[in-house]
C-alpha cells in the first residue's frame, strides 16, 4: 500500500476506514462559509492560486535556514484561564500610561479574538458541522503538498537556497499521514538530492551549492523518511563526518557552513545527523554540553546563543542536543520544563516566548520539548529533589547541602546537578543514545494540555484547502504544514505509555482516523522509518 | 555600488558588454528534480552568472555587483553572501560603503539569519568605531519590531564586542516604559545588569532590580515576564531567594489584591521547594483561595498550591499535578 503512488493509495486507504460519507455534507457547508465559490471559473482559480503561491512564498521569506524561525511569532500568557476570557487583565495601574494598550497586549487581544471567534463557531454549530472541522482534512493535505512535491511557481525562488527543506516538510509531512512517495518520485528525491550533496561531504541549499548543516539535517531526515536501501545507502557517511569535523568550532559549539554563524541550530542538526547516521564521536561532542549549557538563560529556556532570549526553537534544539550526546542532567531540567510547559496559552497553542503571538510550528518545538522531557521526568524529579535547602540561613552551607556547583566551564550561573544519572547508560555508544532515549516506559501523562494543542492545530492552523498556517490570517506554507502535524502526532502519542503504541480514542481529538504516524521526538521522523534506518547504520 | 536592480529596467547580463566574455554555468538539477522552482528568466540569468564567477572564483568588482544583484533577488543564498565577503575581502573593499549597502537590505528583510551574519562580519572588521552606528542601526529595526530576535542578538555581540554599553540601561527602560510586556526588553535588562562592564554584576545590581521588577509586577500582576525576571536575579542562589522578604511579601501582597495570581502561586510553589517557612498569613490567604468544593484536603501548603493551580490554570493541570506528586520529600 505504501508502495504505490500516494495519492492513489491515499484514496483507497482512505474510504477503507470508511469515514468518506460523514464528511460530504459539511464540507459543502463550510465551503459556503469561506471558501471561494464554486461558480468561479478556471482562469479565475488559476490567478488565485498565484497569488496564494506568492503570499506564501514571501511568508516563507523570513526562514533562510528552514529551522525555527528566530523571528518568527510566538503568545502571551497573562492571565485568566477560561477560554471564554481575554487572557488580558487590563488594570488600570501607576505605570501604565492611562487606559492605553502596548503594543503587546494589542497584538495579543487581536489574536484572541480571531481565535476565540473560531471556538465559539465551532461550539455554536451543529454536531456534524462541529465533527468536520475537527477531522483532520486529509485528501486536501495530500493534494497540496503533491502539487509542491510536483512544481513551485517562481515566487518561490526566495527558498532558493532551501530545497532539501522544501523536500523535508513536504515528505515528511506526507509520511506522518501513513502515505508514501511511489518509487519513480523516491528515486527522483534520492537523485536530486545527490546533486545537492558536496563532494566532500554534507548537503547544500540546492544543487553547486556550499554544504549547510542546516539543509544536511533535511537531506538526512528526507532520505531516512523515504527509507529503501537505496536512499540510505546514497549518503557518503565518511564524507559527513569530515564536514561535520569541519563545521565543529573551538568553543565546541558548530558553524552552519564554512565561515557561518554559530548557534543551537547548527549543533542540533549536527549531532542529529552525527548521531541517526551513527558517526557520532568523542570529537564532535567536546565541549559542546558546556556551550548549549551557556546557552539555557535565566527564564528556563534555552537561547540560539549565550545572552539570546529564552525560545521554542532553540530549546528543542538544544534539549535535543543535551540528550543525544547524554549530558542532559547538565541543565536545570525543573525550571525548563516550568517554562515550556508555561508557553501554553488561551488560544490552546504555543506561543515561542514569553508575551509573544501564538504560532502552530511550536505545537512541535514546544510539544516535542515536552515529549522528551516526559521521559526525563525522573532526572526532573532528582533535580527538584536536592534543590531543597535545608535551614535557610547560611548560603554558602546551603549550596553546597544542595549540591550546586560552580559551573565547570566558568560560567557564572550554578546549576543544580542531579549527579550522573544513568547508570544503565554505561558502556553505551554515543550514537546509542538517539536510540535508548524512546522505548521505556513513561510513567506519567504530558505535561502539556495535548487535546486543547490539538484543537488549535485542527481549528486555527488547519487551512481548509490544504496545508497548515501559523495561525487565523496568515497564509499556509510547507513549513507550518510540517510542524503542525508533527505537533499534531506529538500530541495523539502524548498519553502512551510506550513509544509508538496506539493511543486510546480518548487520547485523539476528532474521529481515530485523525491518528497519523508516531514520530521520534529527537530526529523528528516517523518511528517506523527511524527504526529502519537504525538497522541499517548500525550494521555499518 | 547599484542597489538591487528593478526587475522593468534590468537589462540582461547577456546584452551588457561587460559580461560579453562569461559563459553562464545552469544549474545542474539532474534530470527529473522535485519541487523544482520555476524561475523567472532574470533570477536564473543571475544565477547562472554567479555559478561562473564564483566556479572560477573571480575576484573582481564586477563579482561584487552581480552578488549584489542575486542577493537582491534571494538573500537567504548563503553561499552568495560567503563568495562576497570571500572578494570584499581580497579587494580589500571599501566596508564602509558595504554597510549602507546592508543597511539597505536589512530594512526590507530584517528577520534573515545570512544578513546578520554578513553584518557581524562587517562589523568586526570596522571595528569599535562603528559600535555607536551598530547600536543605533539595531535600534531603528527595533523600533520597528520590538521583538527582532536577530537585532537583539546582533546587539550583544555590538555591546560584548565593540562595547557601547553606557545608555544601554536607559535603552531598556525605555523599551519597558513602552511596553512591560516585552520580554526581549527585559533579557536585554538581565544582560546588561549581569554583563555590563560599567555595572557591578548581579549582586551588586540586586537590590534596586528587585523594587523595580516588583513595582512592575505590582503594576501588571498578569504579566509574565518581571516573574521570570524576579527568579533570574536569584538565579543559582536559591538560598536568598527564599530568605528575602521581600519577595515572598509580593507574593503575599498579590494573592490577596489580585484575582489572577497564577505567577504568584508558581513562585510561592517554587518557594516551598526550597525549603521557605511561609508566615501565617501567607498560609491563610492561600488556604482562602482554595475552592471549598474540593475534596482533596492537604495539610501540606504546597501542595496545596498546586491544587489550586490545577483548577485555576487548567492548561496546565497535568504539569501542576506532576508537581504535586513530585514535591520535594522534605516538603512533602
Amino acid at each position: 500500500m505504501r508502495s504505490s503512488s500516494f495519492y492513489a493509495s491515499y484514496q483507497t486507504q482512505h474510504q477503507a476506514k470508511g469515514k468518506a460519507k460523514a464528511r460530504v455534507m459539511p464540507l459543502r457547508i463550510a465551503h459556503r462559509r469561506s471558501a471561494a465559490p464554486k461558480t468561479k471559473d478556471r482562469r479565475t482559480r488559476a490567478t488565485t492560486t498565484r497569488r496564494e503561491a506568492r503570499r506564501e512564498a514571501a511568508a516563507g521569506r523570513c526562514s533562510s535556514s528552514g529551522l525555527p524561525r528566530s523571528g518568527s511569532s510566538t503568545p502571551m500568557e497573562s492571565s485568566p484561564t477560561r477560554s471564554s476570557s481575554s487572557s488580558l487583565s487590563l488594570p488600570p495601574s501607576p505605570s501604565d500610561r492611562q487606559g492605553r494598550l502596548t503594543t503587546t497586549q494589542l497584538e495579543q487581544l487581536r489574536v484572541e479574538q480571531e481565535v476565540y471567534g473560531i471556538y465559539r463557531l465551532f461550539h455554536g454549530v451543529a454536531p456534524h458541522t462541529r465533527s468536520f472541522m475537527v477531522e483532520l482534512w486529509r485528501d486536501k493535505h495530500i493534494e497540496f503538498l503533491a502539487r509542491g512535491l510536483k512544481q513551485l511557481g517562481p515566487s518561490y525562488h526566495v527558498l532558493d537556497a532551501n530545497r532539501p527543506w522544501l523536500c523535508y516538510w513536504i515528505i515528511h509531512s506526507i509520511t506522518l499521514m501513513g502515505e508514501s512517495v511511489n518509487s519513480e518520485l523516491e528515486d527522483n528525491v534520492v537523485q536530486f538530492l545527490s546533486h545537492c550533496e558536496d563532494k566532500n561531504g554534507g548537503y547544500g541549499g540546492g544543487p553547486g551549492q556550499m554544504p549547510h548543516l542546516a539543509t544536511t539535517y533535511a537531506a538526512v531526515n528526507t532520505l531516512i523518511t523515504l527509507g529503501s536501501e537505496m536512499s540510505l545507502s546514497s549518503i557518503h557517511r565518511e564524507n559527513m563526518l569530515k564536514f561535520l569535523l569541519q563545521m565543529k568550532d573551538s568553543s565546541g559549539a558548530f558553524r552552519m557552513h564554512n565561515g557561518g554563524e554559530i548557534d543551537v541550530r547548527a549543533c542540533y542538526t549536527a549531532i542529529s545527523v552525527a548521531s541517526i547516521l551513527n558517526v557520532l564521536d568523542d570529537e564532535l561532542v567536546t565541549d559542546l554540553g558546556n556551550y548549549i549549557l551557556s546557552c539555557q538563560t535565566y527564564e528556563g529556556g534555552i537561547a540560539g546563543e549565550p545572552g539570546s532570549e529564552a525560545h521554542g526553537g532553540y530549546t528543542f534544539c538544544g534539549l535535543a542536543t543535551m540528550i543525544l550526546i547524554n549530558e542532559v542532567d547538565k541543565l536545570d531540567l525543573p525550571s525548563l520544563v516550568d517554562w515550556v510547559a508555561s508557553r501554553q496559552g488561551v488560544e490552546c497553542g504555543f506561543q515561542g516566548r514569553v508575551n509573544k503571538l501564538v504560532d502552530g510550528c511550536y505545537s512541535f518545538w514546544q510539544g516535542g520539548v515536552l515529549a522528551l522531557a516526559q521521559r526525563l521526568l525522573p532526572i526532573v524529579h532528582k533535580q527538584l529533589e536536592s534543590s531543597f535547602i535545608s535551614g535557610v540561613q547560611a548560603s554558602a552551607e546551603c549550596k553546597k547541602s544542595c549540591n550546586f556547583t560552580a559551573g565547570e566551564t566558568g560560567q557564572d550561573e550554578n546549576l543544580c546537578r542531579a549527579g550522573t544519572s544513568h547508570p544503565d547508560n554505561e558502556g553505551e555508544k554515543l550514537s546509542d543514545f538517539g536510540f535508548s532515549s524512546i522505548g521505556r516506559q513513561t510513567e506519567c501523562g504530558p505535561l502539556f494540555h495535548s487535546i486543547a494543542l490539538q484543537q488549535y492545530i485542527l481549528l486555527c492552523s488547519q487551512v481548509l484547502e490544504g496545508g497548515f498556517r501559523d495561525k487565523p490570517g496568515k497564509q499556509r506554507d510547507f513549513y507550518h504544514s510540517c510542524y503542525c502535524l508533527s505537533g499534531l502526532s506529538v500530541s495523539q502519542y502524548s498519553w502512551s505509555k510506550d513509544d509508538g503504541e496506539p493511543p486510546l480514542t480518548s487520547a485523539v481529538l476528532g474521529p481515530y482516523t485523525n491518528l497519523l504516524e508516531p514520530v521520534h521526538p529527537l530526529y523528528n521522523v516517523v518511528l517506523h522509518k527511524y527504526y529502519k534506518s537504525h538497522e541499517f547504520f548500525s550494521t555499518l | 555600488m547599484p542597489s538591487s536592480v528593478d526587475e522593468v529596467d534590468r537589462i540582461p547580463l547577456s546584452a551588457r558588454p561587460e559580461w560579453s566574455d562569461v559563459r553562464p554555468v545552469p544549474q545542474d538539477d539532474g534530470p527529473n528534480p522535485v519541487a523544482p522552482i520555476a524561475y523567472r528568466d532574470d533570477f536564473r540569468e543571475t544565477m547562472d552568472y554567479f555559478r561562473a564567477l564564483y566556479l572560477a572564483d573571480e575576484r573582481s568588482r564586477r563579482a561584487v555587483d552581480l552578488t549584489t544583484e542575486a542577493i537582491g533577488m534571494n538573500p537567504g543564498n548563503y553561499t552568495v553572501w560567503h563568495f562576497r565577503r570571500v572578494v570584499l575581502e581580497s579587494l580589500n573593499a571599501d566596508f564602509h560603503e558595504e554597510r549602507d549597502f546592508l543597511d539597505r537590505m536589512t530594512m526590507r528583510n530584517a528577520k534573515n539569519y545570512q544578513i546578520w551574519h554578513h553584518r557581524r562580519w562587517l562589523a568586526e572588521k570596522l571595528g569599535p568605531e562603528v559600535a555607536n552606528k551598530e547600536l543605533e542601526f539595531t535600534k531603528s529595526i527595533l523600533d520597528l519590531d520590538a521583538k527582532n530576535y536577530h537585532a537583539w542578538s546582533h546587539r550583544q555581540w555590538v555591546l560584548q564586542s565593540l562595547g557601547g554599553w553606557e545608555n544601554e540601561l536607559d535603552y531598556c527602560c525605555m523599551l519597558l516604559e513602552d511596553d512591560i510586556f516585552n520580554n526581549s526588553a527585559w533579557n536585554q535588562r538581565y544582560f546588561v545588569i549581569t554583563r555590563s562592564p560599567l555595572l557591578g554584576g548581579l549582586q551588586a545590581m540586586r537590590d534596586s532590580e528587585v523594587g523595580y521588577t516588583t513595582e512592575a509586577i505590582l503594576a501588571n500582576p498578569p504579566n509574565e515576564s518581571p516573574w521570570r525576571y524576579l527568579r533570574g536575579l536569584y538565579k543559582g542562589d536559591a538560598s536568598q531567594l527564599i530568605s528575602d522578604n521581600r519577595v515572598s511579601e509580593l507574593c503575599l501582597k498579590v494573592l490577596k489584591t489580585s484575582n489572577s495570581c497564577q505567577f504568584a502561586l508558581g513562585l510561592l510553589l517554587d518557594l516551598l521547594c526550597y525549603g521557605f517557612q511561609p508566615s501565617e498569613e501567607l498560609r491563610a490567604v492561600v488556604e482562602a483561595l482554595r475552592n471549598s468544593e474540593q475534596d482533596t484536603v492537604s495539610s501540606n501548603l504546597a501542595a496545596t498550591v498546586c491544587l489550586i493551580l490545577e483548577i485555576t490554570d487548567p492548561m496546565r493541570s497535568n504539569y501542576w499535578a506532576w508537581r504535586r506528586n513530585n514535591l520535594p520529600s522534605q516538603v512533602r
